[in-house]
């Protein structure tokens, strides 16, 4: 009889423990390098894989950002919850900042899972050791900002996060994909906040320019510097998969049409587009001021950090109650 | 109260107070569709579990039905000894019978024509 064991493979030899990194037996440097080659050629990470420790920072780094921005970013809207103009308005914007702070939860949890626990995740960020989004970091002055943040910053940010969708770190794809989805209500939310006050009286017409105008500079700021491809680790590990040069013309391509369609300006005389790259040209966004803003120098920073801190100590007792409680017998 | 003795209540798992565990949520999107893999929560026990659960899951109505699982309940097969053994298995597959050449020396043998629109052969 012939011996199973001696046949030759039928089937792809593709189960996730037969990953050649996952063999314990390898020595590190070996383990990297089918590593490497696994993520590079397209392959994705579950958290139960093994990983270098570069990667795991990496993506750990990358997600901890994101999900400080989700819980940063709600509190410029949440000012404007009780001078909401409508009842309907209301519910959208409270479900809105529901929903931010939700994906703060979903991406804290990812996080968590490649090491670093939730509580210290809170306490660098209260201690201004990590960052968020520098979007976060400005005033609300008007309602006529509720409108352009959530279609602005919104699309801004749907457009980098579309891209993670298909990142190799596969929880952080799968929960890209939820809040993709979550997201596009937010910018058709927003997009009718502005598309209304345009539509509205001269006075709430002149409030959405004067909003744009104040939020282009950040808006334009907040992909970051053009970076080179090949020394980004975060394209090299394909956390992510596109530059930040690459997400501004994708954003510009869709969106500037969109804000000139509703006869609004923009404040960039250069802004448009080149017919023969095919590319945006437009006035070199200030840098130092995203420098500035992201290392909490921004006009509120201290402020939403104080907030945050007020908050995780009046909340204290919740924690506490969660932890401390008896199991209560059912 | 039942008198039966089997009428008493067991005792209940004694679960950790105060450790925060994680929870995977299975969601199920409308009545009919398979449960899916939603994504997890912590908590320190299955009351919260449920409760964050519906807030992470289905706050949009969009589950119908959720299951939420302690992850060190799940029982974890992937030993590719089991489940990928090096051994043609194409038997047990529509796709292992490949008759195409049969067929036709068949149809040659009997003089028949191949039939028209019959999906069912390979």
């Amino acid at each position: 009889m012939t011996d199973p064991l001696a046949l030759d493979p039928v089937l792809p030899a593709r189960e996730r423990s037969q990953l050649p990194f996952n063999d314990a037996a390898l020595d590190h440097d070996e383990r990297y390098r089918h590593f490497e080659e696994h993520v590079t050629g397209g392959g994705k990470v579950e958290a139960t894989d093994w990983m270098p420790d570069e990667y795991r920072t990496q993506v750990l780094r990358f997600v901890e950002m994101h999900a400080n921005s989700e819980l940063m970013g709600v509190l410029p809207e949440r000012e404007w919850i009780m001078r909401a103009p409508t009842l309907r308005r209301k519910l959208a914007l409270t479900a809105k900042v529901q929903d931010e702070v939700g994906h703060a939860q979903l991406l804290y949890r990812v996080a968590e899972d490649l090491g670093k626990p939730r509580e210290a995740m809170i306490q660098d960020l209260l201690a201004g050791k990590t960052k968020f989004h520098n979007v976060f970091h400005y005033p609300t002055k008007s309602w006529a900002d509720i409108g352009i943040i959530a279609w602005l910053v919104d699309a801004a940010a749907i457009v980098a996060q579309q891209a993670l969708r298909d990142s190799s770190y596969a929880p952080y794809a799968r929960t890209m994909r939820k809040i993709c989805w979550e997201e596009s209500v937010h910018i058709m939310h927003g997009r009718d906040v502005v598309v209304t006050m345009v539509t509205g009286t001269p006075a709430q017409r002149a409030s959405i320019q004067e909003a744009l105008d104040r939020w282009w500079g950040p808006l334009m700021q907040m992909h970051g510097p053009r970076s080179d491809r090949s020394k980004d680790r975060d394209i090299h590990w394909k956390i992510k998969a596109k530059t930040s040069e690459e997400l501004r013309q994708e954003f510009l391509g869709i969106y500037v049409p969109r804000i000139w369609e509703l006869g609004l300006t923009l404040p960039d005389p250069n802004l448009g587009l080149d017919p023969a790259t095919g590319e945006w040209r437009y006035t070199e966004p200030d840098w130092n001021e995203l420098r500035r803003v992201v290392t909490n120098h921004g006009p509120k920073s201290e402020e939403r950090l104080q907030f945050r801190r007020d908050n995780w100590a009046a909340t204290q007792w919740v924690r506490d109650a969660i932890l401390a409680a008896p199991r209560a017998a059912a | 109260m039942g008198e039966a003795a089997g009428a008493v209540e067991a005792e209940p798992v004694d679960e950790a107070a105060g450790v925060l565990e994680p929870w995977e949520v299975f969601r199920q999107e409308k009545d009919g569709d398979p449960m899916r893999h939603g994504g997890s929560v912590m908590a320190p026990d299955a009351t919260l579990a449920v409760h964050y659960a519906r807030e992470m899951y289905g706050r949009r109505q969009e589950s119908v039905h959720l299951w939420v699982v302690r992850r060190a309940d799940i029982h974890d097969l992937a030993d590719p000894d089991l489940l990928q053994p090096p051994l043609d298995r194409s038997f047990k597959k529509p796709g292992g019978y490949v008759m195409r050449e049969k067929l036709a020396a068949a149809r040659e043998a009997s003089g028949q024509q191949k039939p028209r629109a019959n999906k069912g052969d390979r």
